[in-house]
């Protein structure tokens, strides 16, 4: 884990946030929070985010959460962070009696459950609660273990329970206060003469690793995460030069530290199970580094596991390039992993964007190291992902293939592409919400939808949801475009959202959607058609996209609206079929 | 190490916890007497001039501190 400093975060405080994007933030805790809310808006300056940050009366959290009209709903927050203090639960549940203390957790747990409704009742927003510490109370020894009624058992129960509820909630995250502790150590994250003379719960040294843990959370909400993970090989997916040393000496498996590469391997095929992008940029030549993924017993990592396998000559930081124009993702959704800190320099200085972990020297260190970043950090999973390894390895296949075109249309027309329309239903809620919560480029007013959000307005009479599924010849694109039309006035539907992943950047897509768009509008008998740009830090590509579609300008900046009576259809390469 | 030395450090983690190169410590100095020195920054002054000296006060020790000369006394008492 990286070391950040109190001191360092509280240094920033003074710095100038003007021009970082605001999210609004309530804290609330059963011991003070002060200096949590001054490290996390610390933090907030080296995530170049402005934390507006509402900090509750000591000891609120009922009060403040079960009242309709309290502060903390009146602030309107994107997130609310509620503090429980393990201390102070220490002392409430010694304060039980004997045959109290075995339904200690499910009390707990029905209270909070309780608050956590009257907050959904009152706001959409994402709750991030801190779990407990387990606390070594020295009661009954490890006998604690045997008995429903010790400390022990009702904090891990209480943990547990806590998990349970963020499974049937989608709007609940916890900040794992419990796997933290145990990673660092109690004498790390407790300082008793601090809990003694200053109420503080926790230490000094402890307060930094909390607030990256809960900025983790919400930058993840915010749709701000790692897709992708691109390795270089020598002496990083395994020991040895395989150029010099040759397919039967390189280290893996048993063979000299093998074994601290083959854990690695292990942890990279279980993130490209999650959905992460694995990468390869090497410099080797590319016949010779295939050979391990092809050949060596020994490796857990699979040409088919690779989306795209960049090994030549050229600069890393090209190779980093060219593997962000077939993806069409962020650069700062990538991490590249590399043994060698001059490569490492020298991506960082050409991609400032990209998470360049600084590997330890002993490879030993390299999975423990890793694995404390909490590098992919996600708020939401859906089927898709799943599937993305294969979706973007069959992108590469394409990009190759458009090469040996004459034109655009001829391209097009040989991928053989279909999109199937359909309004929202309850399989797509998931992956609608997914993608309004994560596209931030082709995105023309980046509103974000819960789940229960895109539920709702699938039943909104005054709304028409259409989401867009795309194949081609080469395979499943999967759900790729979303929008919602609102009606404005009887005459005027306004288009509300319009997004597309940028992976289906070029096919046409978006004439295709416009035709369709169109259709429904005349179905339900509107006139005109408006839509908004709204930019933002990241949407740029969007930002002539009525213009482009033949709308024309209103008098408001960045308002656009299309005759629907007047409107010829675009010709595009996509055959469309209804759900 | 001589009281004057050990002012002298403390002086510096005053600096640099408050982030302000303007504070200059006396013996009888206390949190009046430093505008930013309050009960939250207090905590991160002790656990500064703790990881400085590479010492630990007791709870007693920083309830008894009534001016930075005190504190000096007690780092050069652990020192030994």
């Amino acid at each position: 884990m990286d070391t950040l400093d109190f001191s360092a975060l509280k240094k920033n405080l003074k710095k100038d946030f003007s021009g970082f994007p605001e999210v609004k933030i309530c804290v609330l805790g059963d011991a003070p929070t002060q200096l949590l809310v001054q490290a996390l808006r610390g933090f907030g300056y080296n995530q170049k985010i402005s934390y507006t940050i509402l900090e509750a009366d000591f000891d609120q959290i009922d009060r403040q959460l079960m009242d309709p009209a309290s502060d903390v709903y009146a602030f309107n927050p994107d997130f609310i962070i509620v503090y429980n203090a393990q201390q102070k639960l220490q002392q409430k549940f010694y304060k039980k009696k004997r045959t109290e203390k075995e339904s200690f957790a499910s009390d707990f747990i029905n209270h909070l459950e309780e608050l956590f409704s009257s907050v959904n009742s009152n706001t959409s927003c994402r709750i991030i609660y801190l779990n407990f510490a387990e606390s070594l109370d020295g009661v009954y020894g490890n006998y604690a273990n045997n008995i429903d009624f010790s400390f022990l058992y009702q904090i891990r129960k209480i943990n547990l329970e806590l998990m349970n509820m963020a499974i049937k909630t989608g709007n609940l995250s916890i900040c794992d206060i419990s796997l933290l502790s145990s990673f660092l150590g109690k004498q790390v994250v407790f300082s008793p003469s601090l809990y003694i003379n200053s109420n503080l719960t926790f230490s000094l040294d402890f307060l930094p690793v909390v607030v990256k843990n809960i900025s983790d959370i919400i930058l993840s909400a915010k749709g701000k995460f790692n897709k992708c993970i691109i390795l270089d090989l020598d002496n990083t997916l395994w020991g040895g030069i395989i150029g010099d040393d040759g397919i039967e000496n390189i280290q893996i498996g048993d063979l000299g530290i093998g074994k601290a590469f083959t854990e690695l391997q292990y942890w990279v095929m279980q993130l490209k199970e999650r959905g992460i992008i694995v990468c390869v940029c090497s410099k080797n030549n590319e016949e010779i580094a295939r050979e391990p993924f092809e050949k060596h017993p020994d490796m857990v990592l699979r040409m088919e596991d690779i989306s795209v396998f960049m090994a030549n000559w050229e600069t890393k930081a090209d190779n980093i390039r060219a593997i962000q124009a077939i993806l069409n993702i962020g650069f700062d959704s990538m991490v590249f992993l590399d043994d060698n800190p001059f490569e490492r320099e020298f991506v960082k200085k050409e991609i400032p964007e990209i998470t360049v972990p600084d590997l330890p020297e002993d490879p030993a260190e390299y999975l423990l190291y890793l694995q404390s970043l909490n590098l992919f950090e996600i708020s939401a999973l859906s089927a898709e992902d799943e599937k993305r390894t294969q979706q973007y390895q069959e992108d590469a296949k394409r990009t190759v293939i458009k090469k040996s075109f004459a034109n655009e249309e001829e391209f097009l027309s040989s991928l053989e592409m279909i999109s199937e329309v359909s309004a929202f239903n309850k399989f797509s809620t998931p992956r609608v919400a997914q993608l309004t919560q994560r596209s931030n480029q082709f995105n023309l007013r980046t509103i974000r939808y819960s789940e229960s959000e895109v539920a709702s307005l699938s039943q909104d009479p005054n709304a028409i949801t259409l989401s867009y599924n795309l194949q081609d010849k080469y395979g499943q694109y999967g759900l790729i475009s979303v929008v919602v039309l609102k009606k404005k006035t009887d005459r005027i539907v306004a288009i509300d959202t319009w997004l597309m992943s940028c992976r289906v950047l070029k096919r046409g897509m978006e004439k295709f959607v416009l035709n369709t768009i169109v259709a429904a509008a005349q179905k339900g008998g509107f006139e005109w058609i408006e839509g908004e740009y709204i930019p933002t830090a990241k949407n740029d590509m969007v930002a002539d996209h009525y213009k482009s579609l033949g709308f024309e300008a209103m008098e408001k900046e960045n308002h656009w609206q299309l005759n629907v009576g007047n409107y010829s259809k675009f010709e595009v390469y996509i055959q469309e079929v209804k759900a | 190490m001589e009281k004057n030395e050990v002012l002298a450090l403390v002086n510096e983690v005053f600096i640099d916890a408050l982030d302000n190169e303007d504070i200059k410590l006396t013996e009888a100095t206390t949190a009046n007497d430093v505008e930013e020195w309050d009960s939250l920054s207090h905590i991160q002054l002790i656990v500064a001039v703790e990881k400085k000296f590479k010492i630990r006060f007791t709870s007693g020790e920083i309830h008894g501190f009534k001016n930075v000369g005190d504190m000096c006394d007690a780092i050069i008492a652990k020192l030994g």
